[in-house]
């Protein structure tokens, strides 16, 4: 889960190369662990099944997002449309709730697809900036998921086995965490072992190499921007039915969420580089310090309004990625 | 309007000017057609009333798109615009709440565009210093600078009525808002900066090829920074005159998702948005455009969100026949 994979490995690389490379892939498991344990010393109920258990069910959302953003990073492009694309499948999933979880399921998981497909398309095809791209998108799925629901939430319906999706368990595990560890996993593989995760490494670390070297360029773009926008469509999915509701409001943020957790994995912004797994330290890493501050909200010594959780999420980010800048800049 | 080329312009070069104007010009003419369709199908649209609200919603964008134009042509972005006008935006109440007389007023003006223009500056810092890549460098103020505003608001809407502040977003100088004013000079003041001044060549330079800018001499770290600042000074005065207009702050709300706003006008006025190329003017046009395509939808009946779908498809068609007349 936690091998990292890059195209170049360092040739006669200095020891303190070696160093600073290790910091980089197990200094976010480092900080996982020490908080966990700081988490465990100071609140009593920290390390209790009710607290792990809706930690995880509440982050696989973010947790498939990223995978998607993680890929998409290591080609060297972005994907901002995330957080739009997985409000409007929550809504298309609610409205198709009526039918069965599977019909909702499927429905919601293709609208993803299906933009996600279009981004691809565009960045590929058309040869236009994928942050502009999925900019563009971002503000077309906000407008078609609000057309849809007609400006509020929708309601799901209570009558299928939908709401299982999201909010049930599974060997006493959230059924949601389940989805997203089985995705993760899948991610960590295809990355490692197969030729579309050998070329989206290759595209990211010199996309003009790649395409002289004959790889399917465009394809994978297309693919990885296919399958980002399928896994949003998926949370977007999850969301409905943990929430019982399709929300065209929600999913502000949620890319960044993504991007950091991609970023505090280790991967590089300029792509080229990046682990599946250490993205998955990097989810639960943002995720446990929003539980720690919310703990340290209930013990009432601190009170931080929900408008200091932004100011620590942006510290945070830049945190982390002037410290891989740092990293990076002794590698080379 | 602004090209690096104009001295000695070579036969290549004007092939590639001529694109970029092209597409101002292209602009123009898709702005004067939706001119011309408002006024045979929209009802009361030439109208004193109807050109002051498209003017009072436009200028916001216009001053910040401004900024994004300049930061643009580095071969950069801002996201934080949206934030930098929340933090202006909810400073200013709180002094001139609280600091009484011409003071308050004063520093009500003056305090918030500075700080503004120093979180810029903390921008052009992480882009410069840090070498961090500008769309993450002006995200972690996206995301912390609204969060900013909000905490020292407590995320209250300050209400007030003061007219000598407000004057910024509500008074009139020969019958024209104030604002307007305001926008026509920046735009005035930043096209000339941009076509008959060295800064405004190197901002270019840097854009264009900024290893080579580097090796020429240009001081391209400083011009980076600079660029970052001035797009924060303009966002703390466009946050000041929105306040002003809506005689109240929302620290929540002010300049929400105005970055998608600036960022389609740059790229509808003809700014090349890998940089190198600056259309201050074209920019301005830009803005106008989508204010008014969204003017036209909701005042004949269309639903706002499809706004944002028509939005959506606009900026991409602008990008892609950027990309065409380019290559062309």
């Amino acid at each position: 889960m936690t091998a990292t994979t890059a195209l170049h490995t360092p040739t006669g690389a200095a020891r303190s190369a070696r160093w600073t490379s290790l910091l980089q892939r197990q200094g976010v498991l480092v900080a996982l662990a020490l908080l966990i344990l700081f988490g465990a010393l100071r609140y009593e109920n920290f390390l209790g099944a009710y607290n792990i258990l809706s930690v995880l069910r509440y982050n696989s959302m973010f947790g498939l997002i990223a995978v998607g953003m993680c890929f998409v990073i290591m080609t060297g492009g972005i994907d901002l449309s995330v957080g739009t694309v997985a409000a409007l499948s929550s809504v298309v999933a609610a409205l198709l709730s009526e039918y069965g979880l599977t019909q909702a399921l499927i429905g919601g998981t293709l609208v993803g697809t299906a933009i996600g497909l279009l981004n691809g398309v565009v960045i590929a095809r058309l040869k236009i900036l994928p942050f502009i791209t999925t900019l563009a998108t971002l503000l077309g799925a906000k407008g078609v998921a609000l057309l849809l629901a007609d400006n509020q939430s929708v309601s799901v319906s209570w009558e299928t086995a939908f709401t299982e999706l999201g909010q049930g368990d599974f060997l006493g595990l959230p059924i949601p965490a389940l989805i997203a560890l089985a995705v993760f996993v899948a991610g960590s593989i295809v990355l490692n072992f197969t030729a579309f995760g050998r070329t989206t490494l290759a595209i990211g670390g010199n996309e003009e190499a790649a395409r002289l070297m004959g790889l399917p360029v465009d394809r994978t773009k297309i693919l990885v921007y296919t399958l980002s926008g399928t896994l949003a469509g998926l949370a977007g999915v999850i969301l409905a039915s943990q929430f019982a509701a399709g929300q065209p409001l929600e999913g502000n943020g949620w890319e960044l969420f993504a991007i950091a957790a991609v970023v505090v994995g280790g991967t590089l912004l300029t792509g080229g580089v990046g682990s599946v797994g250490a993205t998955l330290s990097g989810v639960l890493l943002l995720g446990l310090i929003f539980n720690i501050l919310n703990f340290e909200n209930g013990r009432g010594s601190i009170s931080l309004s929900a408008y200091w959780q932004s100011v620590i999420r942006g510290v945070f980010l830049l945190g982390v990625v002037i410290l891989q800048n740092r990293l990076m800049q002794r590698r080379s | 309007m602004v090209d690096l080329s104009t001295p000695r312009p070579a036969p290549p070069r004007r092939a590639f000017d001529w694109s970029g104007h092209a597409q101002t010009y292209g602009a123009l003419a898709a702005l004067v057609l939706l001119i011309l369709f408002n006024v045979v199908f929209t009802p009361n649209f030439l109208t004193l009333q109807t050109f002051n609200v498209n003017m009072t919603q436009v200028t916001g964008i216009v001053i910040v798109a401004v900024g994004m134009t300049l930061v643009i042509a580095t071969g950069g972005i801002d996201l934080s615009v949206g934030s930098l006008m929340a933090i202006a935006g909810a400073l200013a109440p709180l002094i001139f709440l609280n600091v009484p007389g011409p003071f308050g007023i004063a520093a009500a003006i003056v305090l918030p565009i500075l700080v503004a223009g120093a979180f810029g500056l903390f921008n052009g810092m992480l882009v410069t210093r840090f070498r961090i890549q500008p769309i993450i460098a002006t995200l972690v103020l996206f995301i912390a600078g609204r969060g900013i505003a909000q905490v020292m608001t407590n995320g209250n809407l300050q209400t007030f009525s003061n007219p000598s502040f407000q004057w910024l977003g509500l008074g009139k100088l020969f019958g024209v808002p104030v604002q307007v004013l305001f926008m026509i000079g920046i735009v005035a003041l930043f096209a000339w900066v941009m076509k008959s001044t060295v800064f405004g060549r190197t901002i270019l330079a840097t854009g264009g090829n900024e290893a080579a800018a580097r090796l020429a001499g240009v001081a391209v770290d400083r011009v980076k920074l600079a660029v970052y600042g001035i797009s924060g000074l303009l966002c703390g005065l466009a946050g000041l005159i929105v306040i002003a207009i809506n005689s109240s702050a929302d620290a929540n709300l002010i300049g929400l998702g105005i970055e998608l706003d600036a960022i389609a006008a740059v790229a509808v006025g003809g700014t090349l948005l890998t940089g190198g190329r600056a259309q201050i003017v074209g920019t301005l046009i830009g803005a106008l455009i989508i204010q008014l395509v969204r003017y036209t939808l909701l005042a004949n009946g269309v639903p706002e969100p499809v706004s944002l779908v028509v939005k959506a498809g606009i900026i991409l068609l602008a990008v892609y026949m950027q990309r065409q007349g380019r290559s062309a």
